[in-house]
């Protein structure tokens, strides 16, 4: 019993760690703002660049062009071409990874304080003097394509793309940024300078730096590498409603396991409800092993390795999304079990237990977060896509905290729409009835 | 480029190799009175810690016909003990802001929690308790059996490619146990009981056949003082067995075999070598192989992009893997996924062309160079990721390596000439010992 007892103890002390993050804002003659971290520590520096917009910025027809566009932008840059390229990064044992994704196409680099200018001198031809050779567009497509004739048979592509698609119907978040077979055998090099100049703008630009640098550095560095950049890109997509409409649907398809992805309407992240429902979905399906859907179809029942749900709040449209597998003969129940849950976390809402577990859970992990230079500059872009104050970090707990029980079952009354959860399953599921 | 070719994840984790050395200094390690391993990594930064226990037993450490119960009763450790409720270690670890979880391989399973600093005390008050002390009904053993049976579902079944894998160890290894996935046959997964779960528990689970590692915000002497006061109670297991596993015989010929699957949307080729692995003392050899592995298929500036991807293009993808962290001999693996219009036995053709080239050429003494200054860099990156470094040490003081080992790896590594790696791929690169898949859709024709 001693055990138990001093558990006990330690539960009842437990105020987490206080995160201590101190962001410097750094603006550049020209006007560009970064977000700053100094940290001299390793001699190393992380820098993110985001763009917002991402591959919603396609142009009609031409979906996959950024996608493609951002993977050739390693391929080849002023006088090198893709193969001097690689080997000038490797040499200078730097790392630059690019991102597309509905959102915004994102640049992480990661580089040595020894070599830091010639590291710079090459991230600025890569973000300005891509050559996009038809060599390299013709040898980038063919991965991509054969990447996208995997996904064709691959259960979860399957299901994420149906449920996108009864989702967004015309709007761009409706199909995969990597385009589709047809489209992306169509694309041309036109295409993607085209995509080139829709994407890299000062307008919908955000820097986040971390490492070993200072403000004057960063502010230099940040201005000779940025300051060229046109003023503006392409036309940012509109707002678009959810247009989920509730019920099952199945897509057939021969494999022993069968994947369903599903979801709702979501919340926006600036609602003043946003915490309320941040703190429920811990209580249902965020998490690992806690959550009532872990609980209920996983530990009780032994029907899946896997179930979780999460808020998807994009910037044009909010989801509320989650997926779960189980072999054939038992997704029916599993599914069914979610809809119990969804249903009843409508009506009764959580505990007092529930809630206080989630807060201490979120607000003690949230320190956690800020473990590593490049993760935290993703952070410091995120926060500023977002439009939080600098100071965000101190405060972010105190929002969980302020969340009460009558604030959390309100929303969760008006959120949860138990009749508007939609699910696509894919795969061979015995006794389970699609809608329509 | 080439972010997310569908089949580049299921192939091994062969990422950029990263080693610890500028790191040393960040190191503690001492060993406790009953036998238990220490290894503390320290990085002040963020308060933070990662708590880690690794047990020197893996699927292939598991008896005949119980394939998969090393995994089953990783499971099972999250159940009750004397003290806790079933689910209560990760319901108290999440209500301190924490996360926990656990993995299995072949030579090791781990715990671990990644919590605020100063829980460290309640992390191993909790792993210690169920080292000795699980409590399990028979309604765990038959819930949890249907969930490993799900997991098997969603990584292999669901997935052609992760059975085409399964087939290819089962063929690479005519007497070794790593010729038996770590999740377990589903037949024999089915029959997992009590008794095996228990029986493997009582055998391996001991502070004598343990490494604890510990990693962030930490003091190593208060590390120290508390491993003393929770795990240094633990009497040692006086019959722990000696890790003698069968090992290969003479491989003495070449093995093919070809996957179809209806679900299979990408063919490729990949062969895999019979490869040495790690020697305590001796990673020379691991070492030529490791850089062999980047110069052969490390990515754009390699050999065999250089030649199948950029000189005369059949493939999209080619890559080349070696793992050389294991307690008993490993494989180097290569791949290749041919271009529209080409065939597999072109490509195959193409990569046998291109290994025999490699050979005959020699090493570009540049690219060499250019691969060490990464080594060289990659330790210093990595010390913005202590957590990766503790991970690194849990493998390898679990896979036959001892901490001088860890620590030796780096000079190793920079030691390693052209020479040595047209040596070792001479010695390496032996059709007797290799096995060629094809991964094929089911409609083809075999030529």
């Amino acid at each position: 019993m001693r055990i138990v007892a001093s558990i006990l103890t330690f539960l009842a002390l437990s105020v987490p760690a206080a995160a201590k993050v101190d962001i410097q804002e750094v603006v550049t003659p020209s006007g560009i703002t970064v977000w700053l971290v100094e940290d001299h520590s390793i001699p190393f520096t992380a820098l993110e660049l985001s763009f917002r917009g991402g591959t919603s910025l396609d142009a009609p027809g031409k979906r996959g062009a950024i996608y493609l566009m951002s993977g050739l932008i390693e391929e080849g840059a002023a006088d090198l071409d893709a193969r001097a390229y690689a080997r000038e990064l490797e040499a200078l044992a730097a790392s630059f990874s690019y991102d597309a994704h509905d959102d915004a196409v994102s640049i992480s680099a990661q580089f040595l304080s020894e070599n830091r200018d010639e590291a710079m001198a090459l991230l600025y031809d890569t973000l300005h003097k891509p050559r996009f050779d038809q060599a390299a567009i013709d040898r980038v497509r063919a991965q991509i394509l054969s990447s996208l004739h995997s996904d064709a048979k691959d259960p979860n592509k399957i299901a994420g793309a149906a449920f996108s698609d009864a989702a967004f119907k015309d709007h761009p978040y409706a199909t995969d940024g990597e385009g589709s077979i047809e489209t992306v055998s169509a694309l041309t090099r036109d295409d993607i300078l085209d995509a080139y100049q829709a994407v890299f703008a000062r307008d919908r630009l955000f820097v986040g730096a971390v490492g070993d640098i200072t403000p004057d550095e960063i502010s230099a560095l940040v201005e000779d590498l940025l300051a060229d950049l046109p003023e503006t890109g392409a036309k940012m997509p509109k707002p678009t409603d959810v247009l989920l409409q509730g019920g099952v649907q199945i897509i057939d398809f021969d494999t022993p396991q069968s994947v369903a992805v599903f979801g709702q309407t979501g919340i926006d992240q600036d609602d003043d409800d946003f915490f309320a429902a941040y703190i429920l979905n811990q209580v249902l399906g965020g998490g690992s092993f806690e959550s009532r859907l872990m609980k209920e179809v996983r530990e009780k029942r032994g029907l899946t390795y896997g179930v979780g749900s999460y808020l998807a709040s994009k910037d044009f449209a909010s989801l509320y999304m989650g997926s779960v597998a189980s072999a054939n003969d038992r997704i029916a129940e599993a599914i069914s079990v979610i809809q119990d849950e969804w249903a009843r976390i409508q009506t009764d809402g959580v505990t007092q237990e529930e809630l206080d577990n989630a807060k201490t859970f979120l607000t003690g992990a949230y320190p956690l977060r800020f473990d590593g230079n490049s993760r935290i500059a993703g952070i410091l872009v995120g926060m500023q896509m977002m439009g939080l104050p600098i100071d965000y970090i101190a405060t972010r707990n105190d929002k969980v905290n302020a969340v009460t029980l009558e604030d959390a079952n309100r929303v969760a009354a008006e959120l949860y729409d138990p009749d508007g959860l939609q699910f696509v399953v894919v795969g061979k599921p015995e006794g389970l009835m699609a809608t329509e | 480029m080439l972010r997310r070719l569908a089949l580049a994840g299921a192939m091994a984790a062969a990422a950029w190799p990263t080693f610890a050395d500028g790191v040393d200094e960040a190191v503690t390690t001492f060993e406790l009175s009953n036998g238990m391993q220490v290894v503390v990594v320290e990085d002040h930064r963020a308060p933070v810690l990662q708590h880690m226990v690794w047990y020197k037993a893996g699927s292939a450490d598991e008896p005949l016909g119980e394939s998969g119960v090393a995994h089953f009763l990783e499971h099972l450790l999250f159940k009750a003990t004397d003290t806790l409720e079933s689910g209560e270690l990760s319901a108290t670890v999440a209500a301190n802001g924490g996360r926990d979880n656990a993995f299995t391989s072949y030579d090791y399973t781990g715990y671990f929690q990644r919590v605020a600093a100063d829980r460290l005390e309640l992390m191993m008050q909790m792993e210690a308790d169920r080292m000795l002390n699980i409590r399990l009904t028979e309604r765990d053993i038959e819930t949890e059996r249907d969930v490993i049976l799900e997991e098997r579902n969603q990584r292999v079944e669901n997935n052609p490619s992760a059975l085409f894998s399964e087939q290819k160890s089962a063929a690479q290894y005519l007497n070794h146990r790593y010729g038996v996935p770590v999740i377990g046959w589903r037949h024999e997964m089915e029959s997992l009981n009590m008794d095996d779960a228990m029986s493997f528990y009582g055998t391996y689970y001991a502070p004598n056949n343990a490494v604890l590692v510990v990693s962030g915000d930490v003091d190593p002497d208060e590390v120290h003082r508390l491993a003393e006061q929770y795990y240094g109670v633990i009497p040692a297991n006086p019959d722990l067995p000696e890790r003698i596993r069968t090992q290969e015989p003479p491989q003495t010929a070449a093995r093919r075999l070809t996957f179809k699957d209806a679900r299979v949307a990408q063919p490729y080729v990949s062969r895999s070598y019979l490869a040495p692995e790690r020697d305590s003392g001796a990673q020379q050899k691991a070492a030529a192989l490791t850089v062999l592995a980047e110069i052969l298929g490390g990515g754009t500036t390699s050999f065999m992009a250089e030649r199948m991807q950029f000189d005369d293009p059949v493939a999209v993808y080619t890559a080349a893997y070696y793992s050389g962290t294991s307690l008993d001999d490993t494989t180097f693996s290569v791949i290749a996924v041919p271009s529209e219009g080409v065939s597999l036995t072109e490509v195959e053709a193409a990569m046998d062309e291109t290994l025999a080239a490699f050979i005959e050429t020699g090493v570009d003494e540049e690219q060499l160079d250019r691969i060490k200054m990464q080594l060289r860099a990659s330790q210093i990156y990595a010390r913005d990721n202590v957590d990766g470094i503790a991970n690194r040490y849990g493998r390898a003081l679990t896979s036959g390596l001892t901490i001088e080992d860890v620590q030796a790896w780096p000079d190793v590594l920079q030691a390693v000439t052209g020479d040595d790696i047209i040596a070792v791929a001479r010695e390496v690169l032996q059709p007797e010992t290799s096995v060629t898949g094809w991964l094929m859709r089911d409609d083809e024709v075999t030529q």
